[in-house]
């Protein structure tokens, strides 16, 4: 069983919902990802998403797209992403890391390549947002066979059909975008999401997480108790950019805040 | 080829290029778009009045016409101009902006989105969405808004809302990811009119499809006026969408020659270039897999062309394909060289082309005089140049 399975069903024992932030390696500096990850599990993270920088993000809000033009400011590179992951293993051995970025930097260094360097740097999962699982085949047998899972998004107008179809070739858990829209987006409607969660339920038993709109405790306090994981990222990486020349501070308003949705989750 | 040519297959294939490569939030409205689309151009009304409007609103059939005094400069082949430049705002890019909006109105939505990198797709958008009384919405990267102001202004005459996008390179790739999130975020009521044959499928073969009227005609007129067929046809390729119009329809004539031009920019070797077929190589991006400007950690890297409209990363799946398999030749000609395309069709014919046909113009200057009197090549005439006026008397010095 991969390392997140074993997260997620430890934590159902424990009727425990996970917190899943999500922060863009090398933003705003290299520097500052590795040691902001181990802050990131003390204060209550249970798996850590890290978006790997892209010059064309298409499916993400501004603030995470200008995450990700500093990141390649400094000269971030899916490479150097996977460089970080084995940083942060060598005192971490244990909280699982998926990486979420676009398909085209990983056709550049080769699937194959990918997925070896990927497990030898010690990645748990892939979730690359613009490959739909029609197109996926060869990437994601060559994912399982080194064990990394494959994770796939879902969203608010995703059939059946294709709830089936993410169950059949997706692992570890499905992400389900809760708006229309792209990262960082407007308002959530809860009992949509609700509704929506019983329906995807119904065709899989992969662990649920829930992200795109989850700004605060209270927020992310509704998600727990609808689904097995809150995903967080824009709102964690304002606090990056309206900090821009006080890391420190804002590496302290990241660790609060998810701080305080752990709490809110687990009251 | 003994068999006929048909692509893409039912996923938007066209070999290992082409496909469906964006997030689960855009595949519903994607697939309901490409039912729509497989569904009404079976539908007799609907073609028929796509023909009416092509006709009366548009003015086609645009003209076959024999540059017989820029032939006879050049001293080989006959040249053939196809005019798309006479169109209605001046470009090809019309011909499919009406296709998709009356696809926009069958659906059923009121609102009408596009990208723009030099403005002339955005301007043939905003005119349709004004006769069809359609909200409309274009994005443009902030460069852009800035060096093609005259665009900027046409496109708020005819109502449309300019978005000035200040992401990234602030240029068409990035209007391109913004038109992109608003479609997913308003997708009820919301259809987005791509402007070349580049994107998701069903985009590069609905765009195609639009613009293929081109070859179509130029195939008919050609037999008319000369009894036979083309020897070679020319056109400038950045997504690459009045190319494919005109190669499409003579893809199984194998003895016509296709040539796309590329824009090469200050020079191929200098970096500083719009040429992923000639330079680039296969990735993902848009939606679609094909030839992209990228480094070697897959980053997409900043193109340049003095051709607004040529000035983009990637191009269309269709043309990736027809290098591949050597169907079509994919040739290069650098920004002095466009000028000189340019001067030349303005003093022997009295027709001031845009700067991306120009890249057409220049390429036929050197293929003409190495064919024989008798042989016979059709270039595309995409659009006109008044728009790049201010450009031209930029770079030349001249102050207007």
């Amino acid at each position: 069983m991969s390392r997140i399975s074993t997260t997620f069903t430890s934590a159902s024992s424990t009727g425990r919902k996970l917190l899943i932030p999500f922060i863009t390696a090398g933003d705003p500096v290299p520097e500052f990802t590795i040691p902001m990850m181990h802050e990131m599990v003390t204060a209550g993270a249970d798996i850590i998403e890290l978006g790997v920088p892209f010059s064309g993000p298409m499916a993400d809000g501004p603030v995470i797209q200008r995450a990700s033009e500093r990141a390649l400011e400094q000269g971030m590179s899916l490479r150097k992403v996977l460089k970080l992951v084995s940083g942060f293993r060598e005192q971490d051995k244990n909280t699982p890391i998926v990486l979420m970025g676009y398909l085209n930097p990983v056709e550049a260094m080769g699937y194959q390549n990918f997925t070896e360097a990927a497990k030898s740097a010690g990645v748990d999962g892939v979730l690359t947002v613009d490959i739909p699982p029609e197109e996926a085949e060869e990437y994601v047998s060559l994912l399982k066979a080194r064990e990394i899972d494959p994770i796939f998004l879902l969203a608010p107008n995703s059939s059946d059909e294709r709830i089936n179809k993410m169950d059949a070739v997706g692992n570890g858990y499905l992400y389900y975008v809760s708006l229309k829209g792209v990262t960082g987006a407007g308002h959530l409607d809860l009992t949509e999401v609700e509704k929506k969660i019983q329906q995807i339920k119904k065709f899989t038993k992969l662990p649920l997480g829930v992200g795109f709109g989850v700004k605060d405790a209270q927020t992310a306090k509704s998600i727990a108790q609808i689904a097995d994981a809150v995903v967080v990222g824009s709102a964690l990486i304002s606090k990056i950019e309206n900090n821009p020349n006080n890391l420190d501070k804002a590496k302290q308003e990241i660790v609060d805040l998810l701080a305080s949705m752990r709490q809110a989750m687990d009251s | 080829m003994t068999e006929k040519y048909h692509m893409p297959d039912e996923r938007g294939h066209f070999g290992p290029y082409g496909g469906m490569f964006v997030a689960e939030t855009l595949m519903l409205p994607i697939q309901e778009l490409n039912l729509a689309y497989q569904r009404f151009m079976k539908d007799p009304e609907f073609i028929a009045e796509l023909d009416e409007d092509l006709q009366h609103y548009v003015g086609r059939p645009s003209p076959l016409y024999h540059a017989q005094r820029w032939s006879r400069e050049l001293g080989g082949a006959q040249i053939y101009l196809k005019r798309e430049d006479l169109n209605h705002t001046g470009a090809h890019k019309v011909n499919n902006t009406i296709g998709q909006a009356l696809l926009a109105k069958r659906m059923g939505k009121t609102r009408i989105i596009a990208e723009t990198g030099a403005g002339q797709h955005g301007v043939a958008t905003a005119t349709v969405a004004a006769r069809l009384g359609l909200e409309c919405v274009v994005y443009m990267g902030a460069v852009d808004v800035e060096r093609q102001a005259l665009n900027v202004y046409r496109m708020k005459l005819l109502g449309a809302k300019v978005v000035a996008v200040e992401s990234g390179s602030k240029t068409l790739k990035d209007a391109l990811n913004e038109a992109l999130r608003d479609w997913v975020t308003n997708v009820d009521d919301t259809f987005y009119i791509i402007g070349t044959v580049a994107g998701p499928h069903p985009y590069p073969a609905m765009v195609r499809d639009f613009q293929t009227i081109i070859g179509r005609e130029a195939k008919h007129q050609c037999k008319v006026l000369t009894g036979r067929s083309p020897d070679a046809l020319v056109a400038c390729v950045g997504g690459g969408s009045n190319a494919i119009g005109l190669f499409h329809p003579f893809i199984d004539d194998v003895d016509v020659k296709m040539y796309g031009v590329e824009a090469a920019g200050d020079g191929i070797e200098t970096g500083r270039h719009s040429a992923p077929l000639c330079a680039g190589r296969p990735g993902v991006l848009h939606g679609n897999r094909t030839y992209l400007m990228e480094d070697d950690d897959g980053e997409i890297i900043e193109t340049h062309s003095i051709s607004a409209g040529l000035d983009y990363p990637g191009v269309g799946p269709e043309h990736a394909w027809l290098k591949d398999i050597g169907r079509a030749e994919y040739v290069n000609i650098t920004d002095d060289e466009a000028l000189q395309g340019f001067h030349a069709l303005t003093q022997m014919e009295g027709i001031i082309p845009a700067l991306e046909s120009s890249h057409a113009m220049a390429y036929t200057m050197k293929l003409a005089p190495n064919m024989d009197k008798e042989q016979i090549i059709i270039v595309n005439l995409s659009g006109r140049g008044d728009k790049d006026m201010h450009t031209m008397a930029q770079r030349e010095g001249i102050k207007i």
